[in-house]
C-alpha cells in the first residue's frame, strides 16, 4: 500500500512537469508577453517582463482602430446571450415534445437532428439565402445562423433529460387543468434546469469563440466580433506582439470564468452520451 | 454530444385492423394533446430556411457556374476542376490525413491518459483541469499563439530545441512539416475533451470487474485488454465520430495558422471552400461542399451503424 502511494506520487510529479511543459507554458507565454513592452515582446522570448506595460498595451488595444475591439465585444455579448437564449428555448420545446409525443414522424424528426450535427453547412447557398432574406451582413442573421447550427446539440441534450422527468407530473398537471403551453414552461422547463445550465454554458463558449460563421455570414466591420478582431489583428500587430496576446489573453478570459464557476455543468454537457451509448 | 440513436421510447402500438383503428386514432390524440406539435414549428423554420434549405440548394448549385445573379448549368464541371486540379485535390487528401492522425492520436492518446487519471495518481484534480481548458479556449487564439511559438527562428520550441542541440525545423514554413504541425495543435487542443469522455465511460465501470480481476490475480495488461477496452467502448464511438467529424470539417485552426499554405501544402477541403468562395467562384465552392458532406457523410455514417451495432451485440 504504502509503496503505491509512493509511486503515485512520483507518478503524479512526473506528470505535473509534463503538464506544465506542455499545456501551461503557452498560457503562461501568452501571459508574460501581455505583460511586456514592445520592445521587449519583440524578443519573443519566454521571460518575466522586466518592465510590467499591461496597462498601457491594454489601453492601446481597446483604443486601436476606433475601440473595434470594444464593439467587438458588445457585439460578441450580444450574439452569444440573444442566439443562446433563442437556443435553450426551442430546443427544449422540441427536445420535449420530441421524448413525450408519439407519432409516425419522430424517426424524420431524429435524422434530421442527427444530420444537423454531422452535416457541413453549405456556405455560399447559406449566404445565397441570408441575401434574399436581407439578413447577411447583420448580426440579428448571425444570431438565427448561430441558432440554426447549435440546436441539434441542444436537442439531444434536452431529448435525453426529458425522459428522466416523471411522466405523473404530467398527469398531475394536466387534470389541474394545464394546457400544453402552462405544462412546459411551469411544469416540465424548472424541472429542465439542471440541463438547461449544460446547454447555456456549453453554447456560450461555443457562440463566443466561433470564427468560421462570423467570418462567412458577418464579415465587415460595423458586424466585427470578437474571434475576427483577433484575426485581422494578426496583420495590424505584426510587430506589437505585446499588443496581439493582449488581445488574445482578454479572449481567453470569459471562457476562463465560465470554466472556473461552471466546471461541473461543461464537463456534464460535452460527456453525456460517453455512458450510455 | 449523444451521437447514440435514439432508443424507442415506447413499444409500437401492435397493428390493428378495422374499426380499432378509428378508437387508436383517437386515443393517439388524446395522448398526444399536451405535448402539441407546433412546438416543432419556431425551430423547425429556423432550422429548415438556414440549414435544410440551403444544404439541399446546394446539390443543384454544385452543378452551376454561379453568381447569385445568373446561373449556368455546367454539370459535373466542377467536380471535375475540383479533382483534377492539384491545388484542389490537395485539399481533398490533406482532409482526410488530417482527419486519420487526429482522431486516431484523441482515440489513443485519449485512453492513456484517462486510464492514468482514474488512477489513484497525485494531483489528478489539477491534472484534468490543466488538460481539458485548451478545450474551451479561443481556436484562433490558440493557432496564432502556437504559430508564433512554432516560428522557426523565433519560436519557443526551435529555441528550446537549440539548448540541447538540435535544429528545429520549420513547423509551420516546410510544406511537408505544415499541416502535420497543425494536426498536432490539434491534438493539444482536443485531447481534453477526448481524455474527459473516456473517463466518464470508466468511472461508470462497476468496481466489481476491477476487483474480480484483481482476486483472480490479472496482470494490469490483462485488465486494460478485457475490461477496460470493452467497458469503454460507448466512450470510445463517441470519441472516434465526434473527433472524425470534427477532423475531417476542420478550418479555424488551419486558417489562423498558416491559411492553407505554404502554398496549398495545408489545404483541407473546408479551406478550399472559403477560398473559392472568396474568390467569386460561388459554383466550385459549392461542388466543394457537396464533396465535403459526401466525405463526411461516407466516413460516419457506416462507422456510426457499424459501431453502433457492433455493441448491441455485446
Amino acid at each position: 500500500m504504502k509503496a503505491e502511494r509512493t509511486r503515485n506520487l512520483i507518478w503524479g510529479i512526473v506528470a505535473i512537469i509534463g503538464s506544465v511543459v506542455i499545456f501551461l507554458i503557452p498560457f503562461a507565454f501568452i501571459l508574460t508577453t501581455a505583460f511586456k513592452t514592445q520592445q521587449e515582446s519583440s524578443l519573443l522570448e519566454f521571460s518575466w517582463p522586466t518592465e510590467f506595460a499591461f496597462l498601457d498595451n491594454l489601453v492601446t488595444v481597446l483604443q486601436t482602430r476606433d475601440y473595434v475591439v470594444v464593439r467587438a465585444f458588445i457585439n460578441s455579448t450580444v450574439v452569444t446571450v440573444v442566439s443562446v437564449t433563442i437556443m435553450v428555448v426551442l430546443a427544449a420545446m422540441v427536445g420535449w415534445v420530441l421524448q413525450r409525443r408519439q407519432s409516425r414522424w419522430n424517426g424524420l424528426i431524429n435524422f434530421a437532428v442527427l444530420a444537423g450535427l454531422i452535416v457541413p453547412p453549405a456556405v455560399v447557398p447559406t449566404i445565397f439565402v441570408m441575401q434574399e432574406l436581407g439578413i447577411f451582413r447583420t448580426l440579428h442573421g448571425l444570431i438565427l445562423i448561430e441558432v440554426a447550427f447549435g440546436l441539434s446539440f441542444c436537442i439531444l441534450l434536452f431529448r435525453a433529460f426529458a425522459a428522466s422527468v416523471p411522466r405523473e407530473l404530467d398527469e398531475a398537471a394536466l387534470i389541474d387543468g394545464a394546457g400544453p403551453l402552462r405544462l412546459f414552461f411551469q411544469v416540465a422547463f424548472p424541472l429542465l434546469r439542471s440541463v438547461i445550465v449544460t446547454v447555456i454554458v456549453v453554447q456560450s463558449v461555443a457562440v463566443f469563440n466561433d470564427f468560421a460563421n462570423p467570418l462567412y455570414f458577418a464579415p465587415g466591420d460595423e458586424n466585427v466580433t470578437v474571434q475576427l478582431t483577433l484575426y485581422n489583428f494578426q496583420s495590424q500587430f505584426q510587430t506589437s506582439w505585446n499588443l496581439l496576446f493582449t488581445d488574445i489573453l482578454l479572449i481567453t478570459i470569459p471562457p476562463l470564468i465560465m470554466y472556473i464557476f461552471f466546471n461541473r455543468q461543461i464537463v456534464a454537457g460535452m460527456t453525456s452520451g460517453a455512458v450510455k451509448g | 454530444m449523444s451521437l447514440a440513436p435514439s432508443q424507442p421510447i415506447r413499444p409500437p402500438i401492435p397493428p390493428s385492423t378495422g374499426p380499432a383503428i378509428r378508437t387508436r386514432r383517437k386515443l393517439g390524440n388524446r395522448v398526444n394533446k399536451p405535448y402539441p406539435g407546433w412546438f416543432y414549428a419556431p425551430a423547425a423554420v429556423i432550422y429548415g430556411v438556414l440549414f435544410i434549405a440551403p444544404t439541399l440548394a446546394s446539390f443543384y448549385f454544385a452543378f452551376t457556374r454561379w453568381s447569385f445573379a445568373e446561373t449556368e448549368f455546367v454539370g459535373f464541371d466542377n467536380f471535375v476542376t475540383f479533382f483534377t486540379e492539384p491545388r484542389l485535390f490537395k485539399g481533398f487528401t490533406n482532409t482526410f490525413i488530417y482527419a486519420v492522425l487526429t482522431s486516431g492520436a484523441k482515440v489513443v492518446l485519449g485512453l492513456l491518459l484517462a486510464i492514468v487519471l482514474t488512477s489513484g495518481i497525485f494531483a489528478r484534480g489539477y491534472l484534468r483541469a490543466v488538460i481539458f481548458f485548451p478545450v474551451l479556449v479561443s481556436t484562433v487564439g490558440v493557432g496564432i499563439t502556437f504559430k508564433i511559438l512554432l516560428d522557426p527562428f523565433d519560436g519557443l520550441v526551435n529555441k528550446a530545441l537549440a539548448v540541447i542541440g538540435i535544429q528545429g525545423p520549420g513547423w509551420l514554413t516546410d510544406p511537408s512539416l505544415a499541416l502535420l504541425s497543425i494536426a498536432a495543435v490539434d491534438v493539444w487542443k482536443g485531447i481534453g475533451l477526448a481524455t474527459l469522455i473516456y473517463i466518464a465511460g470508466i468511472v461508470a465501470i462497476p468496481n466489481e470487474y476491477f476487483e474480480a480481476a484483481k482476486v483472480d490475480g490479472a496482470s494490469a495488461w490483462a485488465v486494460f485488454r478485457h475490461i477496460t477496452v470493452p467497458m469503454v467502448r460507448p466512450a470510445m464511438i463517441t470519441v472516434i465520430i465526434l473527433s472524425l467529424i470534427g477532423g475531417l470539417r476542420t478550418f479555424d485552426l488551419i486558417w489562423a495558422m498558416t491559411g492553407g499554405g505554404p502554398g496549398f501544402a495545408s489545404d483541407v477541403i473546408a479551406s478550399t471552400i472559403y477560398k473559392q468562395y472568396a474568390a467569386g467562384f460561388y459554383g466550385l465552392s459549392t461542388a466543394g461542399n457537396v464533396v465535403l458532406f459526401l466525405v463526411v457523410t461516407a466516413a460516419v455514417l457506416p462507422l456510426y451503424l457499424f459501431l453502433n451495432r457492433k455493441s448491441k451485440d455485446l
